[in-house]
């Protein structure tokens, strides 16, 4: 398989290491080569998190700034402040819910409106699909769900080329049993979400 | 079962780089293991902490990296196969017996980890620990992938064995936490118990013996060099005339790059993996057939240096680059597209990078540093310190924790950070230096790795300021793990002693020491003052656990408050404290009840008594 370089960006507790540990998994079940890369450390204190993950022929386990061919964003101002790691050809598939920073979250720093950020990554980038994610993810049964509802947007518009079926299995595999049933359900509606375009 | 400890040769499974050395190791037979954690190594000892309760392998959390090093070559030299790990600022500590274990050797293969922190994800510096192996004379091994970080760690314990010399494996982070497929091979069986054999002409490094092994020890990397020529580690992918020498990381940046360049036909790399001593001949060989050299390694010019070297007695006078303005920086880390245009650069290709979207109408975004957590006892310390200081022309010397995140506003309590301990150290010499006021804090864990013998000198040199011991009863910012002063009962584990810091303190001839619980704040501001007002050494215990650590154990159960409608907007707990738990909401304080652990900290500093629990 061709490179395919995708970045995950969160809020630390988001969830992020373990929705790049379901992707691993699929590629796994898809028989697709892959290598991901992530910080730990001083950055869980509520920092951003950040996973790379690259499929396919390629050795490295980083992507340089202008080369994700897709950028998952947890939270709609860290999505994009990564938009430096993308180029014209980048699909974006981000999470509407705001987390505010804390000097935001005091009425001290700036933070775009979430329509002018879905314009900004529109214009710039190949393709936008934004959903609440949070929303999605209270329905499933957990605020802690976020990440598999993006998952499911994320293998609906088809960039990863992944099936929605490996994806599940790799679900199945990955999360605790007893979180299994909600998680799937987090998947579907993600997935579905995507499909109707942006909620 | 842990995962890693499942004897099913084989089997694929995804790993994080640090987990595939853990397993590595237990392939290896490993029997003893020790260290002190350090980001980005701390996965590798916690995996083998969990499995040694499960196994006969020996497995300790010391007190510091000197101690890991010292309690692992005795095992070494009792016949065990010993691994020690730590992160790369820790080796410094643990560099006394590491330079001299070098002449003494191992009877057992031993392989001491380092893992370095290029572009400092985690880490008060960037050093390059390949010096160390040079300079200690000591066989390395850098893997370039996490699969082959597993190979490495087994051929590292064979390799020590053959030279009787301690073997080390350097990893950088992007190695450490990075996950990919890797294949389990056999478990070989653990020898766990050894014995010692006395060999004083071997063993105690007296100078007349210690010059007999240096002459041993030189002898000993000889023989390795050798090895080294050969080592299956040390290849070259590709042909052509133009040449790359590339360890760890940039090896992958490097093969991408060619492959994207279109110049597969002309480039051959060169991949030292077992690269000290770096196999000379091999390298020669390698620049005969070269018209020029690129060097790319992250960190100082360490294979440059030696490569340019090797060139000057082979008579080749070939240009060979890697550091320099054009080219390479020791600074950071390096990707795969730097890379790739610094190939380009350096071998004249035409190359232009993909254009780069325009971001100079992004407008700004908030900064998102990391901050302590909700319900932090740290920040409850630091707020009653400032308190307790307030109006006093004061320094305060910090350390390597959790806690150093104190010196941003509006806590703003850390002055000087140099390396694990020297809170205490600095304080002595701030002290004597200045007429200024010295109130210091450390952790507990670190506060045991070396803030005690700091305060020993406080006590005899007659030093005066006052040492803030944050003990929240675990060595919380790598994860979670034991120190001496944890109680093992509640992590499930009895059969531990523990060392009373209180106790400890007095002992040592602190003269004035109180404990405070940092959440009774207006207790805690009296404590600190009287501490503040006494002539000579004073140490003040701020005893509370570790809100995450609390929450995990279920030792803490969160109550949320909520400010109340008394509120009258003087926003004291948003400006003094800054817990991430607070926002505004059209113009009103709030509280996140979902973060909010109940601490009662803010609380405490309503002057109007506003922040209350919240009412169910």
């Amino acid at each position: 398989m061709k490179p395919l370089r995708m970045i995950i960006v969160a809020v630390g507790g988001q969830g992020n290491l373990l929705a790049s540990k379901v992707l691993g998994e699929a590629a796994l079940i898809e028989g697709v080569e892959v290598r991901m890369s992530e910080i730990h450390g001083m950055a869980q204190r509520g920092g951003v998190v950040e996973s790379a993950i690259i499929f396919g022929d390629a050795s490295s386990s980083i992507i340089s700034d202008g080369e994700a061919d897709i950028l998952l964003g947890f939270e709609p101002a860290e999505t994009l402040r990564a938009i430096g790691r993308c180029s014209a050809n980048t699909r974006v598939i981000t999470n509407t819910a705001t987390l505010p920073p804390f000097t935001v979250a005091i009425g001290k720093g700036n933070y775009p409106e979430v329509n002018e950020i879905k314009q900004i990554l529109k214009e710039k980038t190949a393709g936008l699909v934004a959903i609440d994610a949070m929303a999605l993810a209270r329905k499933a049964g957990s605020p802690m769900s976020v990440n598999i509802v993006l998952l499911g947007a994320l293998i609906q518009t088809g960039a990863l080329g992944f099936s929605k079926e490996n994806v599940k299995e790799a679900i199945k595999r990955r999360i605790k049993p007893a979180l299994v049933e909600m998680n799937l359900k987090a998947f579907d509606l993600g997935f579905e979400a995507a499909a109707a375009g942006t909620v | 079962m842990h995962k890693l400890l499942k004897d099913s040769p084989g089997e694929k499974i995804m790993l994080l780089g640090n987990e595939a050395i853990a397993r590595g190791a237990v392939e290896a037979g490993v029997a003893f293991a020790t260290t002190y954690p350090g980001t980005p190594s701390s996965e590798v000892s916690l995996n083998l902490f969990q499995m040694s309760r499960e196994s006969d392998l020996y497995f300790e959390y010391s007190t510091n990296e000197k101690v890991a090093l010292e309690v692992a070559a005795a095992a070494a030299n009792s016949g065990l196969r010993t691994f020690c790990m730590m992160k790369h600022v820790g080796l410094n500590v643990a560099a006394d017996p590491l330079m001299t274990l070098a002449y003494i050797g191992v009877t057992a293969g031993m392989v001491i980890l380092t893992a370095d922190d290029p572009a400092m994800f985690s880490s008060q510096n960037e050093q390059d620990n390949r010096y160390y192996a040079k300079f200690g004379h000591f066989p390395m091994f850098e893997p370039s992938c996490v699969a082959e970080a597993k190979d490495m760690i087994k051929a590292a314990f064979e390799l020590s064995e053959t030279l009787k010399q301690p073997v080390i494996l350097r990893t950088t982070t992007r190695i450490n936490h990075s996950n990919a497929f890797v294949t389990f091979g056999d478990i070989k069986a653990r020898q766990t118990k050894g014995r010692f054999e006395r060999d004083p002409m071997r063993c105690v490094t007296v100078p007349a013996v210690a010059r007999e092994l240096h002459v041993k020890l030189l002898a000993r990397m000889d023989k390795a060099a050798g090895i080294s020529e050969s080592s299956e580690f040390n290849f070259i992918t590709g042909q052509g005339v133009w040449g790359v020498v590339a360890n760890g990381v940039s090896y992958h940046y490097a093969l991408d790059a060619v492959k994207d360049l279109g110049i597969e036909s002309k480039v051959k790399i060169l991949r030292p993996g077992f690269s000290n001593p770096l196999p000379k001949n091999k390298i020669k060989d390698f620049l005969a057939g070269c018209e020029k050299v690129l060097v790319i390694e992250e960190g100082e010019p360490f294979m440059e240096e030696a490569v340019k070297a090797f060139a000057q007695e082979a008579g080749l006078a070939i240009p060979i680059l890697g550091k320099t303005d054009m080219l390479f920086t020791p600074l950071g880390e390096f990707h795969p597209a730097m890379v790739r245009e610094k190939i380009a650069t350096f071998f004249g290709i035409d190359y232009t990078p993909a254009p780069k979207i325009d971001t100079s109408d992004v407008p700004e975004i908030a900064n998102r540093p990391p901050n302590l957590c909700s319900g932090c006892s740290h920040r409850a310390t630091f707020y009653a310190i400032k308190k307790a200081a307030q109006g006093m022309d004061v320094i305060h010397p910090s350390d390597i924790g959790c806690y150093t995140l104190g010196f941003m506003p509006p806590l703003s309590i850390g002055d000087f950070v140099v390396c694990m301990g020297g809170s205490v150290s600095t304080s002595c010499g701030f002290s004597k230096a200045t007429d200024q006021k010295v109130v210091s804090v450390v952790g507990d864990s670190t506060f045991f790795h070396s803030g005690i013998t700091g305060l020993v000198n406080a006590v005899f040199n007659r030093h005066n300021f006052t040492l803030v011991i944050l003990e929240n009863g675990i060595t919380a910012m790598t994860g979670h793990q034991p120190h001496p002063g944890v109680d093992m009962d509640l992590m499930g584990m009895p059969g531990y002693g523990r060392v009373d810091i209180e106790n400890l303190v007095k002992s040592l001839g602190v003269e004035h020491v109180s404990v405070i619980k940092p959440f009774k704040v207006k207790n805690s501001i009296e404590t600190l003052k009287e501490a503040m007002a006494f002539d000579g050494v004073s140490v003040v215990i701020a005893k509370e656990p570790c809100i995450l650590w609390a929450k995990s154990i279920k030792l803490k159960k969160p109550r949320a408050f909520e400010v109340t409608d008394k509120c009258k907007d003087h926003k004291d707990c948003i400006n003094e404290i800054a817990c991430p738990s607070f926002y505004i909401e059209a113009g009103r304080v709030k509280i996140d009840a979902d973060t909010c652990v109940g601490c009662a900290l803010c609380a405490q500093i309503c002057p109007e008594n506003a922040i209350r629990p919240l009412k169910k």
